[in-house]
This record gives structure tokens, sequence and C-alpha cells, in this order.
């Protein structure tokens, strides 16, 4: 049999009926993850329809978008944005409990962002098709899952059928050679590769992330480099499943156990790409010469070292971007003044992540003016946090610890910035308004947002964690 | 889905590249369980003023833009998020065709199972269609061309089902729903059984 890529391979096993020049290939759906805000309509539609579920059991459910992030009052009520915020909840638990889908709601004590709790439940797993009506799917391809987003009409599609129609995507190979330097990380890497290729240079591909600095990134990194994959275009980002996956899903709650879990194990391993496998296009980064690196303009693709000088404006809508932000070309965004600081999404609200700016921040305050949300991404993470002491750390250095969501990610359950502020952000999207209405978004890593807030510019955050060393 | 063979409209342009989903519809605005009433709501953070008035520098609040049933717009029209709210907002408010030389792929396969034509032209004939805003187009479905306005012809191709299904007003679950069998004989075969 010929060589086959790691897409390949998952793609081949989840096809029912095979493309032909008239047809699409009729691919089958392990997971389908479920939230609020792009589920109502498909449930509508099949209420409509009278038609049911095929797989409820493959199905996993949470609020996350529309959810407040502060905790009900003292008589259980949640501050929600709106009503029709409200009703958007309310509409999901209606909903699962007539269709007879596994919800974790308000309730429940794994509540989180869906990108961050499937991974965390176990239900992500190698070699699986996943999907939800949100284009951050990409996440789950951290562990080996070919995971992408759809629109409301698809979640219908996989709701009724456990299939949804597809052409095969092309590969695009990105071997990211060498080492990343000390205190630079994952967000800093994604942001450089983005900044690489552009914003659409993924578009019509399935990345899938190879090299040695990939295999060095822990699960927690891996899940933060495929979750932006979307933000080049691509369809969806998938890394070789290996052991660093193999110990992160052990015993967790829906990974197989037992014999079965032997019987999984032997089937990932043949997943890994073959050797000579061809890829339609491949791309080569240096690790190495990854920086801290944050954008300067309004989509993910602007993206450049903090001390780097901001490129000139090459067309009116670059110039419009730079306008937009108040970036200067020929200034490094270093030393750019901060009015808010978010740590959380479903690129950068996991542990690892909160223990990264927790690190920048412990026993030190935040700048006068500056207003910095921390966000855990589920409620494991909080609990977690807080054994650890973390949200301490967080509250004595002067900074919000928020209730698990999508937050100022997307800016629509009323946690937003004014017009005009400067926002570093450790979420996946810059674009306008993203944050609120003329809100001006900086992405960065946690590490560069902890310590943009202490010093209330955009900073290095090489220079704090060198202090904490000395 | 209503057959869509033919649409016919002066167009309207918006040049700038990448225009993402959050533009076309911010989220703030995805709290809504319908699909209906988006229209007032497309790109509203571009086209209305802060106090709630049209805002005389967004392109389609120009006269001549007014409606204007195709859009050509910048390069990777449509990137970001998979909300299908983008291809809702856009019909409600009475596009029906958008022209591009690179289209996000989510927004591009959510906007064609609305009957939203979005079609990929090449990066020569876009830029000349950057340049010529208001003029009369033709879009023809099932020849797979554009006719401009000295007769001249257009070629593009879209996915041959998506065309199918745009023709023939096919409804992509019914489709699926055919397949039960092939469905239920691939779970049986991977064990993948409820």
């Amino acid at each position: 049999m010929s060589t086959r890529t790691l897409f390949e391979k998952i793609w081949d096993a989840h096809v029912v009926v095979a493309e032909s020049a008239d047809t699409p290939a009729i691919l089958y759906v392990d997971l389908h993850l479920v939230h609020e805000v792009t589920s109502p309509q498909a449930f509508s539609e099949l209420r409509e329809r009278g038609l049911k579920l095929r797989r409820p059991d493959r199905m996993l459910a949470t609020l996350d978008h529309s959810t407040p992030t502060l905790p009900a009052g003292s008589d259980g009520e949640r501050p929600y944005a709106n009503d029709e915020a409200r009703a958007q909840v309310t509409k999901l638990e209606t909903n699962c409990r007539e269709f007879g889908v596994a919800l974790h709601g308000w309730d429940s004590a794994d509540r989180g962002i869906v990108h961050v709790i499937g991974p965390e439940l176990g239900a992500t797993q190698p070699g699986m098709t996943i999907v939800c009506g949100d284009s951050h799917t990409s996440t789950h391809g951290a562990f080996g899952a070919l995971a992408f987003g759809i629109g409301t009409t698809e979640v219908g599609h996989v709701m009724a059928t456990q299939c949804l129609l597809q052409r095969k995507p092309k590969t695009l190979a990105i071997h990211v050679d060498g080492q990343l330097p000390k205190g630079v990380g994952a967000k800093d890497l994604i942001l450089h590769i983005i900044g690489q290729i552009g914003v659409d240079g993924g578009t019509g591909h399935v990345i899938e992330y190879r090299g040695p600095a990939i295999a060095a990134l822990s699960m927690e990194e891996r899940m933060t480099v495929c979750n932006m994959s979307i933000e080049a275009g691509a369809r969806a980002g998938l890394i070789a499943p290996d052991e660093t996956t193999f110990a992160w899903l052990k015993g967790r709650p829906q990974a197989p156990q037992g014999a079965a879990w032997d019987a999984a194990l032997a089937r990932w391993r043949q997943l890994p790409s073959d050797a000579g496998a061809l890829y339609d296009r491949e791309v080569r980064i240096d690790a190495g010469k990854v920086k801290p690196t944050v954008t300067y303009g309004t989509h993910p693709g602007m993206a450049i070292a903090m001390d780097a000088p901001v490129p000139a404006a090459r067309n009116a809508q670059e110039r419009r971007a730079l306008d937009y932000m108040h970036s200067e070309a020929g200034k490094p965004m270093q030393g750019t003044p901060v009015d808010v600081v978010f740590v959380g999404s479903c690129t950068n609200s996991r542990l690892s992540d909160l223990r990264e700016a927790a690190g920048v921040l412990r026993g030190r305050r935040i700048a006068d003016g500056v207003r910095m949300l921390v966000v855990p991404g589920s409620e494991a993470v909080r609990r977690d946090a807080e054994r650890e002491g973390l949200h301490e750390v967080f509250i004595a250095a002067g900074a919000e610890w928020r209730v698990p969501g999508c937050s100022m990610c997307i800016a629509m359950n009323g946690d937003l910035a004014q017009p005009g502020q400067l926002v570093v952000s450790t979420s996946n999207r810059n674009f306008e308004g993203r944050q609120g209405k003329g809100a001006r978004t900086v992405l960065a890593s946690p590490a560069t947002a902890a310590a943009s807030a202490l010093a209330g510019r955009i900073a290095d955050p090489r220079e704090y964690l060198v202090e904490v060393a000395a | 889905m209503q057959p869509v063979t033919r649409i016919h409209s002066r167009t309207a342009v918006l040049a700038d590249e990448n225009i993402d989903t959050d533009r076309i519809i911010p989220a703030r605005f995805l709290t809504t369980t319908t699909r209906e009433g988006l229209g007032r709501l497309c790109f509203h953070d571009w086209r209305y003023q802060a106090d709630g008035s049209d805002n005389p520098a967004f392109p389609l609040n120009q006269p001549q833009a007014r409606g204007c049933a195709i859009l050509v717009a910048g390069r990777n029209f449509g990137c970001g998020s998979s909300r299908e709210h983008a291809p809702w907002a856009l019909l409600d408010y009475g596009i029906q065709a958008v022209l591009c030389s690179e289209i996000a792929d989510i927004f591009r396969n959510n906007a064609l199972k609305n009957g939203l034509l979005a079609i990929m032209v090449s990066e020569a004939e876009h830029r000349w269609l950057l340049e010529h805003p208001g003029i009369e187009l033709s879009i023809d479905v099932r020849g797979e061309f554009i006719e401009l306005p000295d007769g001249g012809h257009v070629a593009f191709q879209l996915e041959p089902f998506a065309r199918h299904c745009l023709l023939n007003g096919v409804d992509q679950l019914g489709y699926l729903l055919q397949h039960a069998d092939a469905i239920r004989v691939f779970e049986a075969r991977t064990g993948e059984t409820a």
C-alpha cells in the first residue's frame, strides 16, 4: 500500500461513501461538540422536520459563549449581558433535555469552553473526526484528530445523520525545525507561523505541524498551535499522536480503559504519517528564530516580534489597519501603552497558561490604570488553579479572577473593552471590534500578557523571568 | 432551498481584503436563536455611525450601491468564525452573490448551502471587477459564467454538487438521509453502533 499522511489515514477510515466527480464524500463524524450559539437553528430544523438525533451518545454540549463570567448573585441569578443571551442559554438547556443530549451546563463540574473540556474529559482522541459549529474546533487536532468547524446547516446534518458532505482538502506540512528559545512559547510560535504564511496561507488545506520543535511541545502547547490553524485559513491543524499524547489521555473519564486502552494505543500508534508520505505543500520554520511575538494590525497574519519595527502599509487597507490600531510603521510594538489585559479563551486558558501568567505576576502588582481579566477555560482548570493558589496570585496582583467561559475573546457576554482601548489578549482574533466596538486587540502569549499588565506597556516577559531567576 | 439559476444586478464593491465574519455581523448579535431578520445587522459597525445614522463612508451606503445584489469583495472574504449568521445576514440584506479571487472555506461552504453564490474568479478578473463598481452583470449558474455589459463572458467553477443543489433547489440533508443504509453499514463495520 502506498504511503499516507496522518490526515489521509483519518480521512480514509471515515469515508461512508467515496467522493466522485459529481458528489462529495460522505464522511462519518465520531464526536460532535455543541454550544449555545450555533446550535439553536439546527435543533429547530430537526424539530420542524420531525427528525431525531442519530447519535446523541456522540454529542457533547456545553455553555460557554453567552455565559457571564461573574458568579451568580445571592439570589442565584446569573448576570447575563441581556435577555437574549439568557434565552439562548435556556434554549440549549431545553433542546438538550428534549433531544437527549448530555449537557455540561451550569450545574456540571466539567462545564467550560467546549475546546477545553473535550480534551479534559478524554472525549477527544487520536484518529477521530470531530466537528463543532465553531471554527476553533481545530484545537482538537493536537491529539491527531481531524477536527474542524462547520456552519449551523451542517450542525443539523451531523445531528440527523452523523455525517457530513465533504470534498477532500489538500495537505500542508509545516516543519518546525530546531528548538524554541527560552521564554518563547507555543503562542509566539503560531503567531510567527501565521505571520509567515499569511492569514489565508492555509486556505483549502489541512495543516500537519511536524518536526522536533513540535514534538517537544506539551499537549497544552500543541492545542494552542492547532487552535489557531483557522487563523491561517486552514480547514484543520494536526499533530501526530505520540507518547506525550498517550500519557496525557490515559485515565481521563471518557478515554478507553483496560484492554480497550491497549487496543486503542495499538491503533493510535499506526496514525503518524508514513515515511516518505507526500503533502500538497510544505513550509519550513526555524523555531530558534522565534521571539516573543505580537500582532500589530487587524488580522492574525499581521504578526511580528515585539521588538521588530512595524512594517509600512503596502495598500489602503493595511493603512486602515495601522490607523485603527494606532500602530506606527517603523516603530516596534514593545512599549505601546496598554489599557486592558485578557488571559483566557480556547487558545490560552488551560492550567499551564495560567501558571505561565502567574509566574510573571507572582509577588508583583499590575500597573495603575490597567484592567486585567483572568478567565479559566473550564471548571476543572478553575479548581486546579485554585488548589495551587494561582487565583491568589492574580487577585494579589490586581487582576480579576472569573468564572469559565469564552469571555473577552468574542465579547458577546458583556466582557468587553471600550472604544479605543488597547487590549493585550491571549485569544486568537484581533479583528476590528472583536473585543468591543472600537477596541484595539494585540494578540500575545500569557507571559507577554502578564508582563504587559505589570509594565502598563507591551513588554517582553523574559525581562521578568530573568529577575525571578536572579 | 429555492433553486438559484441566474442573478442579474449591478455590482457594489467592498475592496478591503480579509473582510472577516465579525465585520459582516459582530459577535454581540449572535445571541439570536433564529435565522431571520439579520439584514439590519449586516456590516453593523461599519455601516452605522455611533448615533445609529448611516455612515456615509461605508461603500454600500452610497446611493449607487443601493439595491445591488452582487457584491465584489477584496480577497479572502469571510475569513474568521464559522458563524452561518454571516451568509444569513448578507442574504437578508439583499446580497445574492459574492465575487472574489479567494473566499474563506467555511464561509463559502455556508454561503452555498443557503443559496448565496460565493464565486471565485481569477485575480485579473477580480482586479477588473474591483475597478468597475456599478456595472450590470448576469451570473449564470448552469453555464458557470458571468456575462459582462459588453457581452463578454467570465467563466467560473462551482463545486459540482453545490451547483447541482443550487440549480435544483436540492435539500442536502434530504440527500444525506437517503444514504441511511450506507451509514448503517459503516457503523456496523466499524463497531459504531449506538
